[in-house]
């Protein structure tokens, strides 16, 4: 009796701790908010206050990537371009993660203010949120191990093996054009496809350009390389809440960022030993008019 | 609402859920037989095949599903070579199934030692008495009590396993919950009304099983 009783304590004690910590999560990010807004205020720059919750991915290097408390890519760093043009700080910066299912979702939730994700611009999209920018043109491309010379495109995958991420248009694009004839591998990230690609178990791994340029600068050495023959053009664009009214403020940003370099830099940082180029007829994109809100 | 059906019927939704069930049949047997030997090693009088049977169960039953379903598909098959078949669909197929059974025996095991508990020892007692070794003694006095007293708790296992069996989209198996991800990529509005629609078809395939069972383990149970 004595012994169901002390375990009963025990479960109760766990669970309380359990509650606390949820609780006890977003009161200290609030906190690292408020002081952030100190600061920024002391300095006299006329800066915003309070934090801004910017979405990106944590699992793409080169793009969005958290790596310890720091967080890097190209993706955060053009977020935080505009977040500075916007009036924030780096520190009022809130990283959230946004998987790509939840995109749409958090935004009209009001998780994330917006969302640098490698967030393409589509018609059903456009229905849901707002977009600004675009600030990159992407196209799906393939990365292959270096000493691969047979793959040059997407008409060379005949019966060869090809990874993907389950569910992504890059896969949807595989599945519909070259199905019948390559053997496909959807995985839930490219982390396990670049597993494959180097084991040998695929020859090839498909998504955006960009994305693989990141995953190959990631894994180093020059195991891997894109084969720079992209068959898509992805418009990558700011994700915004509907009817938000940050749209002209952002696209000025971003204009301003391609104008003075820091864009071309921020590609170059991010992608360092790929040979990685952007598409250069398409980039840096000419930005859409916004949505009349 | 209109819109939203028409928006499904461009996704294969019952060739999904048929995936899921193909898994399910699969592993429920595979899992069942497998199952039903670390059964009978944990209850035999051999102290080695018992110490077998209880690494087995502790072992897999602690080990999250995911885990063990990304050990086929990253270690069993390119570091292994497990290979099934050199058609990457039936490979990742059948390392699901092999994943979705060794995971699911330890349930299924813990579940027919629950049916031996409801055997009363006086069976075996009297099988040992009329000269039966162990082995023909489980099947053909304990093990056809057992089932019968089991079969609450090894519908439970197969329900959780149902569930589990979307658990195959970690291994590139295109089941219900990739083709849920690949819906939620291209129709961005419909998020909320996807997932209703992925989870009412799940209820609709689990509710007549769990009435089955209910309805087969009061019907079966041996009455004392």
């Amino acid at each position: 009796m004595k012994r169901t009783r002390v375990a009963f304590a025990a479960i109760a004690a766990v669970g309380a701790l359990t509650l606390a910590a949820c609780t006890a999560e977003p009161g200290d990010s609030g906190d690292d908010g408020t002081t952030g807004a100190e600061e920024t205020t002391d300095e006299g720059g006329g800066g915003q206050e309070g934090t801004i919750r910017i979405g990106i991915k944590f699992d793409q290097p080169g793009l969005g990537f958290q790596d310890g408390a720091e967080y890097t890519g190209f993706d955060v760093d053009v977020a935080t371009y505009v977040a500075e043009a916007l009036g924030y700080t780096a520190d009022q910066i809130e990283w959230v993660e946004t998987p790509s299912a939840n995109r749409e979702t958090m935004l009209e939730g009001g998780q994330v203010d917006m969302i640098f994700a490698t967030y393409s611009i589509t018609d059903t999209r456009d229905e849901v949120v707002d977009f600004a920018g675009p600030y990159f043109v992407a196209g799906q491309d393939l990365l292959v191990r270096a000493d691969e010379t047979d793959i040059t495109g997407p008409d060379d995958l005949n019966g060869k093996n090809l990874c993907s991420v389950a569910g992504s248009t890059s896969a949807q694009r595989i599945q519909d054009d070259f199905a019948d004839q390559v053997q496909l591998i959807e995985q839930p990230g490219y982390s396990e496809c670049i597993q494959y690609l180097l084991g040998g178990q695929v020859d090839a791994v498909t998504t955006d350009d960009i994305i693989l340029a990141g995953l190959a600068a990631a894994e180093g050495s020059g195991a891997m390389v894109v084969v720079g023959n992209p068959f898509s053009e992805e418009n990558y664009g700011v994700g915004l809440p509907p009817g938000s009214d940050q749209c002209e403020p952002i696209n000025e940003a971003i204009q301003a960022m391609f104008d003075d370099g820091s864009w071309e830099a921020a590609i170059e940082a991010n992608t360092e030993g790929t040979g990685f180029t952007p598409n250069a007829d398409l980039n840096p994109p000419e930005l859409r008019e916004c949505a009349a809100s | 609402m209109s819109e939203f059906l028409a928006v499904l019927s461009n996704y294969d939704l019952v060739g999904a859920y048929w995936l899921n069930i193909q898994l399910t049949f699969f592993a429920a047997v595979a899992s069942l037989v497998i199952g039903t030997i670390l059964a009978l090693m944990r209850i035999s009088p051999i102290p080695s095949l018992q110490f077998a049977g209880t690494t087995y169960v502790n072992l897999i039953r602690n080990t999250p599903l995911t885990i063990i379903v990304v050990f086929a598909a990253l270690v069993l098959w390119p570091v292994l070579g497990v290979e099934f078949s050199t058609d990457f669909a039936t490979n990742f197929f059948w390392l699901a199934v092999l994943a979705l059974s060794v995971y699911h025996a330890s349930f299924m095991c813990e579940a027919l030692r629950s049916g031996v508990n409801t055997v009363p020892a006086g069976q075996a007692e009297a099988a040992r008495a009329i000269g039966l070794p162990f082995l023909p003694a489980a099947r053909l006095i304990i093990l056809p009590q057992a089932f019968r007293g089991a079969i609450a708790p090894l519908g439970n296992t197969l329900i959780a396993l149902i569930k589990n069996s979307t658990v195959a989209a970690a291994i590139s198996v295109p089941e219900i919950s990739i083709l849920m991800k690949e819906m939620m990529e291209n129709e961005g509005n419909y998020v909320i009304p996807i997932f209703l629609t992925v989870a009412v078809g799940f209820v609709i395939i689990v509710v007549p099983i769990g009435l089955a069972v209910t309805y087969l383990s009061q019907r079966l149970a041996v009455s004392r």
